[in-house]
């Protein structure tokens, strides 16, 4: 067990993890985030996406070893008070989620690129939308109304 | 009659704030004190005598609690299955290679996989057999020697006819002009859901059983694991099913599975709660997909294009046990038989034991496969015919108040103008460049509810507290398709109240009234029926407090209101003159005199609270069952729903002649929806089924070589992404159902039936071949394009 310390959804926390451990099983092991989902184990269906320094990553393949000084962000983190984040209260009005076990790492990975969006927000496209959701898949919705979404609340300035 | 407040409104969907904010706790999420774990150890063979089990190394692993073998198995005789031929733990052969030939119960589900692989299984290995033509010939492989009662099995076809016909065939197939017939094949599709499988069990010390597992039919569940405990010798105990939050379904929970027996065998022997957790690749292996079919069909018309007689027979490959893959041909003479008006129809199915995997319920349940076939063969014979292939759509259009060879009875019908949407929205007559192409495809489904069962019916419990509250206990299941948030805008819409006034429990058999389970696009219709039922008694109980107490009440409300004129006061008397709005009770003809209004939480304590005499508190229930038929036992004819969902998908793409790539330029879903109670809810339903329709027709496939499945993850079998997105345009038709609550029909399942053949008939238009086989990969699209040029 190697002890890293690390900032988590804006608080400084140490933990003892183990060589082989993801980042995904300690946030849900050890902090008890379990927002963060587990949906395929192999990086492929981006349910576990968090952010890492900022960018979107899938938790299930980063080793929880090299978050040592890192800031990680989760779903935990958006709501402010009880105030849901503009991007949550977009995917509740466009009804863009349905069984919801995608949700969260969709929304983490829809928050990477805006926060990350090089120009004014209102000026995103639906194609640069879809590109930055691609390694996120969901079964329910088609991801129709989850685009719609990301892009009302671009327009509306996040 | 006051606007609707809540019907027809785009309200957020209740389950979804704890889901964006990934509170919501999935099976995945859930564990219970002093828990095991529990892993199964699958076959190695496709076809085996099970010859020998050794778990003497496995059983000295530290941390090992139970191992369930068929040496072990308290229950040796329990089978389940549609014709009880799979025993949850294998005995004397294994037919297919997910079968479960051991499992373990361990303090850690590392030391419980670890043990898996420390069994030692001996098999003596037998021939296979992977084809259901072969597989249905005399000198095949036995994949059964006996059935359930013992009794030797001859052969691989299964004991089950499907069967149904109208009309006079060979009539109509004399008057017929045009005739075509063409085979077309579908394969094994899987859900895919999300979030995967799992259950925790645990038996109290009544040795009743709790289980916590995602499910569709949780009382169907109950019965099942019921029939267990009795073959566990635990006589009158009982079964109560608790569903988490459930990660997708789509059909996949629509039965219970060799796991989930497992789990509470395990839980049994070790005296111990014990959880099985599927990862990614067992769900592929342990779930099992959409049934794959080999329909034959033929159709006619006449010299103008009105169908004349549709022939088919369909051959299911049903792999080595029965679930309800076996059972899709009786959803499949819905549209073999109704879909357009056929004067005469024949349509029979066979499902054939293979040692390839076990299919189950998949949205839409044999109706896309059905429809697949249908709607490419008429696009086949409108070619022939010479006539548009959406002129003959709407010649050949169903029509409201007609009763079709089924026996299906249509009590509204926007098939017509779903065409027509389609023809418009689409620009249909438009040329178009070279390697582009339209197509279209129709559907019919049930809408209002389905009797497989004896019963189709729901039940559902309201009851109001002190302030106005309402909960409402509801056998419903909320796959996310928003069920819940139906019944609550139906439950504030009837009564006067707010939606946010209301909680919905649900997924508790101790708790909820029974329901038949989420499936057949059932659950909205059928629960808001009951929910009318029960929020209108509830609303009469308040307005007959009302009545009693109000005048008191508006005299105490105005006793320092010095304008206050009583002239109205004795109107109060009779309920007929009071209503409910906004949750305040007041005089229906003077809505304007708010000193005669009341709040309703005051009226339910006046009811409540009443000193010396009795109080009552508004609790109502309702059980409601459609009035519809099961099929008949011999010609398989009845009405089995009240109403029936009707849909035109039309789709321009273009195909690369250079790699085969098929992209969909425009798509548009015209659907007969009744009435959109929540039209947000009913997008994201028609959204969700197209895409999955997309998935199946281009790039889904379950690959298997001699029954071992080749890609069982997402990276082997695709699904959509959003870079498979395209404009997508839904038009929703509201025909206003006699039936449906507030007019709607069940659109569940819908949105994926007619995907498949509306793109192969673009593709034939794009570039003039014909597929009839899915999925129309890049591959099968280059060659045939290849072949068409030589």
């Amino acid at each position: 067990m190697i002890k890293i310390s690390f900032i988590l959804n804006g608080d400084r926390v140490e933990t003892w993890v183990k060589e082989h451990e993801m980042l995904l099983d300690v946030l849900r092991s050890n902090f008890n985030l379990q927002g963060t989902r587990e949906g395929c184990g192999m990086g492929e269906c981006g349910a576990c996406t968090v952010l890492v320094n900022g960018a979107g990553i899938n938790s299930c393949l980063f080793p929880a070893l090299e978050i040592d000084g890192k800031i990680v962000e989760t779903i935990e983190s958006l709501a402010d008070k009880g105030k849901f984040h503009p991007l949550q209260q977009a995917f509740l009005d466009h009804g863009a989620s349905q069984c919801g076990f995608c949700t969260p790492g969709m929304i983490m990975s829809a928050k990477a690129f805006i926060d990350d969006y090089p120009t004014a927000p209102e000026t995103v496209t639906e194609a640069e939308i879809k590109q930055a959701l691609a390694g996120n898949l969901c079964r329910c919705t088609g991801y129709f109304q989850i685009i719609a979404a990301v892009k009302a609340a671009m327009k509306e300035q996040v | 009659m006051r606007k609707n407040n809540f019907i027809g409104k785009r309200l957020a969907k209740m389950d979804a704030p704890e889901k964006i904010n990934g509170q919501a706790a999935y099976i995945n999420d859930i564990t219970v004190p002093n828990m095991l774990y529990g892993k199964i150890k699958r076959s190695e063979h496709a076809h085996a005598i099970i010859k020998n089990i050794d778990i003497s190394q496995a059983s000295k692993l530290p941390g090992v609690k139970t191992i369930l073998t068929r040496e072990t198995n308290p229950a040796p005789d329990f089978r389940i299955g549609f014709i009880q031929d799979n025993p949850p733990i294998k005995h004397d052969k294994v037919r297919q290679f997910r079968d479960e030939v051991a499992a373990v119960a361990a303090t850690d589900p590392e030391i419980a996989a670890a043990a898996c692989a420390l069994i030692k299984v001996d098999y003596e290995p037998l021939p296979g057999v992977f084809d259901p033509i072969a597989a249905a010939q005399e000198d095949a492989p036995l994949i059964h020697e006996f059935d359930f009662r013992g009794n030797p099995i001859k052969n691989n076809t299964l004991p089950v006819r499907w069967q149904i016909s109208d009309g006079d065939l060979e009539f109509y197939r004399r008057k017929s002009k045009y005739i075509v017939s063409g085979t077309y094949k579908t394969g094994w599709a899987h859900h895919c859901c999300l979030g995967t499988a799992g259950i925790i069990a645990e038996f109290d010390y009544q040795k009743n059983l709790k289980v916590q597992m995602p499910t569709q039919i949780p009382f169907l569940v109950q019965n099942d694991l019921n029939k267990l405990l009795n073959a566990l010798g635990l006589k009158n105990k009982n079964t109560r099913v608790i569903s988490p939050t459930i990660g997708g379904a789509f059909g996949n929970k629509l039965d219970t599975h060799c796991y989930e027996y497992i789990a509470v065998i395990l839980a049994f022997m070790a005296g111990r709660a014990v959880k099985i957790m599927f990862d990614r690749e067992e769900e592929f292996i342990g779930m099992a997909p959409r049934q794959p079919t080999i329909i034959k069909m033929t159709q006619g018309c006449d010299e103008n294009g009105l169908l004349t007689f549709r022939e088919a027979e369909a051959i299911l490959d049903n792999g080595a046990y029965t679930s309800w893959g076996a059972t899709v041909p009786s959803v499949m003479y819905v549209p073999m038989t109704s879909l357009y008006r056929v004067p005469a129809v024949d349509f029979k199915a066979t499902c054939v034991y293979t040692n390839n995997i076990f299919s189950q319920a998949f949205r839409g349940y044999g109706n896309p496969q059905a429809t697949f076939a249908i709607e490419s063969s008429m696009d086949e014979l409108a070619l022939k015919a010479g006539i548009d292939p959406l002129e003959m759509r709407l010649l050949n259009a169903n029509r409201a108040n007609e009763t079709t060879p089924m026996g299906l009875k249509i009590s509204s019908c926007g098939l017509k103008e779903c065409i027509e949407t389609v023809k418009e929205k689409l620009d249909w007559d438009k040329p178009r460049p070279q390697n582009r192409g339209v197509g279209l495809a129709c559907l019919t489904h049930v809408g209002g509810g389905a009797r497989i069962y004896k019963s189709d019916g729901h039940g559902m419990i309201l009851k109001m507290d002190d302030f106005g509250k309402v909960s409402i206990m509801t056998g419903a299941v909320e796959i996310g398709q928003g069920s819940e948030t139906s019944i609550a805008q139906t439950v504030a819409e009837i009564i006067g109240i707010m939606p946010d006034d209301i909680t919905v429990i649900r997924h508790d058999t101790a708790i909820c009234p029974w329901d038949v389970g989420t499936h057949a696009s059932r659950q909205m219709f059928l629960s808001c029926k009951a929910a009318i039922l029960c929020a209108s008694e509830a609303k009469a109980k308040i307005l007959e407090f009302a009545a009693t107490f109000m005048e008191d009440e508006i005299r105490k409300q105005n006793r320092k209101n010095e304008n206050f004129a009583d002239d109205l006061l004795p109107l109060l008397h009779d309920a007929a003159n009071l209503t409910i709005d906004l949750r305040r009770v007041f005089l229906k003809d003077y809505p304007e005199r708010t000193d005669y209004a009341a709040t309703i939480d005051t009226i339910l304590r006046r009811g409540h609270f009443q000193g010396g005499k009795s109080g009552e508190m508004v609790i109502t229930h309702a059980f409601y069952e459609p009035d519809t038929e099961m099929m008949h036992p011999k010609t398989s004819k009845g009405n089995i729903s009240e109403t029936y969902a009707f849909a035109t998908h039309g789709v321009e793409v273009e195909v690369d002649p250079e790699t085969g790539k098929v992209d969909i330029i425009n798509f548009v879903a015209a659907h007969d929806i009744g009435k959109a109670i929540n039209p947000m809810i009913v997008e994201g339903q028609i959204y969700g089924g197209v895409m999955q329709g997309v998935g199946y027709a281009l790039m889904e496939e379950m690959l298997l070589d001699k029954g071992k499945i080749l890609n069982p993850d997402f990276l082997d079998y695709k699904i959509p992404t959003t870079m498979d997105t395209f404009p997508l345009d839904i038009a929703m038709i509201e025909t206003l159902d006699p039936h449906g609550p507030f007019g709607a029909k069940g659109i569940g399942e819908v949105g994926i039936i007619p995907v498949a053949p509306a793109i192969a008939n673009a593709i034939a238009d794009a570039v003039g071949i014909r597929l009839r086989d899915l999925p129309f990969t890049c591959e099968k699209v280059l060659a045939a394009v290849k072949n068409k040029a030589e």
